[in-house]
């Protein structure tokens, strides 16, 4: 099989293993997977981790590993995971924030300063009119809001971008 | 300046490497020892909502732990897991302030926690953090710089929250201002040992992978002068000993019995 025909195809693989505490969101969309290399019959990946106290960092390997082993030609995968890129909201995909939104957590805001206030639209309604009730939520990526229209409490991904230090 | 990309460049100058790992161990367990005593608050904060935030904060900074603990392994120090529970107190580098008791009593009995001490011991260690891990970002050791920026990006929320507390606090009753300010008083006569790098610093400087101590403390200085209405005028000491050289009390005893209580009835249980 053709290098280009292999990365197609373990890209469609990684496309359907999703982030264990975000169902329906794959860690490709979540813009977790760096780089996949191929050696002839052994894979290994990149990924960039998101938040450090992620304690679902664990089950992606394993899952991420599994899933590519089940492809014919794979007889082994390795997947470690680099701090040299950093992870930031702004790596979730078109296709990430749609299924997000699905699974009633709100894609982190557009342009967003590091220690400034943020709010977001309503996954259900698409209502402006939110409050947050706690920046931090049930886990370390996610906040807790109010939707006043809909009057559904919901959570959004907290905005992280890279910023250098002054 | 030269950067040193791997731990196995490191490992090729030995006063490199013996600085790299004292710092990286400072680091370690101050972020391991705070994380601990924020978790003792879980079930216990003023409401729900600080339980939630708190514990996420808490979780979040053992995970910024775990990292370090990972550098040094990578060094060959020894599994993270290891070094995070097996260490005794006296090769433990994080400062005595910061694993004092929460307040009298204990967790599983009568917790008689003092939230003052703790909003102003996570304002002022949080506001040191951000400040040494702006100055890490240019560590000369590339795997530190690059875990140092990560942290910093996740950081900023948790700096966040306790400037909120301590700016709500202080501009509250007269009971509120009173506790603040006694357990502030009390953080002054210990706090110096918090912002000292040990017995290596001038290493870790000459090594770049700081800045001078002096450095920092003036910038965390500036900093907290933003936020603290009333600055002690008396100067900044370690009234307790240092922790960086390894000095410590019977809090940090009774912090490790409990944190590894689970850990050390089997040791080779996968989780």
């Amino acid at each position: 099989m053709k290098q280009d025909h292999k990365q197609i195809e373990l890209e469609t693989v990684l496309k359907k293993v999703d982030d264990p505490e975000l169902p329906s969101v794959s860690v490709v969309d979540l813009g977790m997977v760096h780089e996949v290399k191929t050696d002839n019959k052994h894979v290994s990946i990149t990924m960039i981790p998101t938040f450090a106290g992620c304690p679902a960092l664990d089950i992606i390997e394993t899952n991420v590993k599994e899933a590519v082993e089940q492809v014919d030609w794979v007889e082994s995968c390795d997947v470690t995971f680099s701090f040299r890129h950093k992870w930031s909201t702004t790596a979730i995909t078109a296709e990430g924030k749609k299924q997000l939104k699905k699974h009633g957590v709100a894609p982190p805001p557009e342009s967003y300063q590091p220690g400034e206030e943020w709010s977001v639209d309503c996954p259900y309604c698409g209502s402006l009119y939110t409050s947050m009730e706690n920046v931090f939520g049930p886990t370390a990526c996610r906040s807790i809001l109010y939707c006043r229209s809909c009057r559904n409490p919901f959570e959004a991904m907290k905005p992280v971008i890279d910023y250098s230090a002054v | 300046m030269t950067k040193i990309e791997s731990a196995k460049q490191a490992k090729q100058d030995s006063s490199y490497c013996e600085a790299l790992t004292e710092l990286l161990y400072q680091l370690a367990d101050d972020d391991f020892i705070v994380s601990f005593r924020g978790s003792e608050w879980l079930g216990l904060a003023p409401h729900i909502e600080e339980d939630v935030s708190f514990s996420s904060i808490t979780q979040n900074t053992m995970g910024h732990a775990v990292l370090y603990y990972q550098l040094l392994e990578e060094l060959g120090e020894g599994e993270a897991d290891v070094l995070a529970h097996e260490r005794p107190p006296e090769k433990r580098r994080n400062a005595i302030y910061l694993e004092r008791q929460n307040g009298d009593g204990s967790y599983l009995d009568e917790p008689y926690y003092d939230w003052a001490l703790t909003v102003i011991r996570q304002y002022l260690y949080e506001t040191f953090k951000k400040v040494k891990l702006e100055a890490l970002t240019k560590s000369s050791y590339e795997p530190l710089a690059d875990t140092a920026q990560k942290v910093l990006m996740e950081q900023t929320y948790h700096l966040a929250h306790w400037k909120t507390w301590v700016w709500q606090l202080q501009n509250s009753t007269e009971e509120a201002k009173t506790r603040l300010q006694s357990r502030l008083k009390e953080a002054w006569g210990e706090f110096l040992d918090v912002l000292e790098l040990g017995p290596k610093a001038n290493d870790m400087e000459k090594h770049q992978l700081i800045v001078a101590e002096s450095d920092l403390q003036k910038k965390w200085l500036e900093e907290i002068k933003e936020t603290l209405v009333v600055i002690p005028a008396e100067p900044l000491q370690k009234n307790n000993g240092s922790g960086r050289n390894g000095e410590h009390t019977q809090d940090l005893t009774q912090a490790l019995a409990t944190l590894s209580e689970v850990y050390d009835q089997d040791k080779n249980a996968v989780w």
